[in-house]
């Protein structure tokens, strides 16, 4: 009787629980339900039909769309856009991981300045900081200038409208989303982890690569995820620094909608890349599962 | 007994803090060593020391080899030396086992550092298991395991690598009090059974007291004394001792050349040679009540008595005393709250703290 009681008790306290929690996630649930699922559901609905003349959708039911994306002039833009955003993340993490470890070994004053300071460009119209660059990199631009003037090229060098240029350009973009979920997860790391292995007989090298690195992996996938999906889809960067020679993924979904009219396609592939993302938050999460045991964390 | 580490004029501070102050300890070879305090008097700072996780600002910290193979002896400068070449192993409080290894791993990483063959990897880390009882345990995750089950792979992964000398860094603080009281049984029997010489850090004066050989009590960055158990409780050297070690009452007064004055009278003490301010220490067992109030040196009102099954103990208001007089002895309560009762001792159970 008492032991019946007490476990209906306990049934209206996880209610009420319940409740709470559905009061607290509410706003963010009805955000993500009204700006991500209900628009991937209608890009998914979209990429199944025919293009409408001028936009929209015909609401006739075509696999076309599909097919076409598997055509060799599309292909090889997502394997230049793979390239690229490839390079760009392997540059991003070859940089941003050790910025981050230098900046969580820093005294806890200097952290928030160093903080500070990684995140200072975004306080800069993206346009005009990636027109910066066209200054930069251009053949009268300060670069050529210089390396001209000290008299280590005679001509100017065609820095500019190069697939270099797309990459430095999204390098300087995105480099501050891998600086700081390695931060985060570098000044989370238990000190006593690394002393622990010291005290066992690591040198400093094997600490690091035995007990940093695995430990600090997940947050510089998230880091490398960070900079690669945003990469693939970025297309102000690669039209201004690339001069349009250089179409990636996101030119040419933005094309699709924009230019061409023709939705389903760019839905298609916009499909595609939501794809690829999920796939790498997947892989993330099993192998951050895989280092930390049962408890996952980013 | 032959030393094994010698800590000599050791000091340091942060700042203006002053972590260790002028610290020399020696301790001899497969001695269970206690360094008790309270929370920062330094005794951590002086394990980090001895490990390698601090550097002394002034004094030595060396090590003597004193095995048969080591003939003659010699000696180690430890702080000549980088953390992870020294031969002294540390448990960490937190036990820090590394999260993304198994216990196996976990406790095979010393061994693997030091580029032992896998065979005798696996055989060490066999035995170690049997030792901690966790070979059931030696696939899985720290995060699956008990306080205690973590407890005991930190300590498995620090006495695989046999070293000389094995420090302890409040290794039962963690656990609960039932797995802690077992714990300490445990840990004395593998220290018998391993042969290495423990150091243990720990604010906890029973777990010192019942597991410790000789320990260290500081404060304040300083050593206070330096003694067995039964010394520290019976003979201690000043009043911050008595009073951290064990329960009782404090009674400043002055030795005379007759005897111990203190609240207008004379009271019970041993003679000592030394004159002038002192502190008398009693020890609860060591104090007597009687119902007649004149005839005894103290009087005063009971408090409170507790009844604790075996025995019992009562706190006694004594006009003049800060703290109340605590008496303890075998059976129930023999008084009640409000009464009148006189309060008497052995002089020789008493303890004359100069100072």
């Amino acid at each position: 009787m008492t032991a019946a009681r007490s476990a209906s008790g306990r049934g209206a306290a996880r209610r009420r629980a319940l409740n709470a929690r559905a009061i607290f996630a509410g706003p963010g649930l009805l955000f993500i339900t009204l700006f991500m699922t209900i628009p991937v559901v209608l890009v998914l609905v979209y990429s199944f039909f025919q293009r409408g003349r001028f936009g929209g959708v015909v609401w006739e039911f075509t696999l076309e769309n599909y097919a076409r994306a598997f055509e060799p002039v599309y292909v090889n833009v997502f394997t230049e856009s793979l390239l690229i955003a490839g390079t760009t993340t392997v540059l991003a993490l070859l940089i941003g991981y050790p910025t981050a470890y230098a900046i969580a070994r820093l005294p806890q004053k200097w952290r928030t300045i160093a903080l500070v300071l990684v995140v200072l460009p975004f306080w800069t119209n993206f346009l005009i900081r990636t027109y910066a660059w066209i200054v930069l990199l251009n053949s009268e631009g300060l670069l050529n200038r210089a390396l001209v003037d000290i008299g280590f090229i005679s001509a100017p060098l065609g820095l500019l409208y190069t697939p270099g240029a797309v990459i430095v350009g999204l390098l300087y973009a995105y480099i501050p989303l891998v600086i700081l979920p390695v931060y985060a997860s570098v000044e989370r790391l238990d000190r006593q982890l690394l002393e622990a292995a010291s005290n066992l007989g690591a040198s400093r090298a094997r600490v690091f690569f035995d007990i940093t690195l695995p430990l600090t992996l997940p947050g510089a996938m998230i880091g490398a995820i960070f900079v690669f999906v945003p990469s693939m889809g970025n297309f102000v960067v690669p039209e201004l620094l690339g001069g349009g020679k250089t179409v990636m993924v996101g030119n040419l979904i933005r094309d699709q909608f924009l230019e061409t009219r023709d939705w389903p396609f760019g839905a298609v592939l916009a499909l595609f890349v939501i794809a690829l993302l999920v796939l790498l938050f997947a892989l993330q999460a099993y192998i951050s599962r895989r280092i930390n045991g049962r408890t996952a964390r980013a | 007994m032959t030393n094994l580490l010698t800590i000599a004029h050791v000091s340091k501070a942060y700042g203006s803090v002053v972590a260790l102050d002028d610290v020399s300890i020696d301790i001899a070879a497969n001695e269970f060593f206690a360094l008790l305090g309270p929370s920062g008097c330094g005794k951590t700072t002086l394990l980090r020391a001895i490990a390698g996780f601090e550097d002394p600002d002034a004094g030595t910290i060396t090590m003597t080899d004193n095995t048969p193979t080591a003939n003659p002896p010699t000696t180690i400068d430890l702080l000549a030396l980088p953390p992870n070449k020294r031969p002294v192993n540390l448990m960490f409080q937190s036990y820090a086992l590394f999260p993304h290894m198994n216990v196996r791993t976990n406790i095979a990483y010393g061994l693997e550092r030091e580029g032992l063959p896998a065979a005798e990897i696996t055989q060490r880390v066999d035995e170690v298991l049997e030792i901690v009882a966790l070979t059931d345990k030696a696939t899985a995750r720290p995060q699956q395991l008990s306080g205690g089950q973590k407890q005991r792979v930190a300590l498995a992964r620090a006495i695989v690598k046999r070293p000389k000398l094995l420090l302890l860094d409040e290794p039962l603080s963690a656990l609960d009090r039932k797995v802690r009281a077992e714990m300490q049984i445990e840990l004395k029997r593998l220290q018998h059974e391993v042969g290495i010489t423990f150091v243990v850090v720990t604010h906890d004066q029973e777990e010192a007291m019942s597991m410790a050989d000789r320990i260290a009590v500081m404060h304040e960055g300083r050593v206070q004394q330096v003694a067995d158990p039964i010394t520290l409780y019976s003979k201690p050297a000043n009043v911050f001792v008595a009073d951290f070690i064990g329960s009782g009452t404090l009674i400043c007064g002055t030795v005379t050349a007759s005897g111990f004055d203190a609240l207008g009278t004379r009271l019970p003490a041993p003679t000592t040679t030394t004159t002038g301010s002192a502190v008398l220490l009693l020890r609860p067992e060591n104090v007597t009540l009687t119902t007649d109030p004149h005839h005894a040196p103290l009087r005063g009102t009971v408090v409170e008595t507790h009844f604790y099954g075996g025995s019992s103990t009562t706190s006694i208001a004594v006009p003049g005393l800060d703290a109340p007089v605590i008496a303890s002895h075998a059976g129930a309560p023999t008084v009640h709250a409000g009464a009148e009762v006189g309060i008497t001792w052995d002089p020789t159970g008493a303890v004359v703290i100069p100072g």
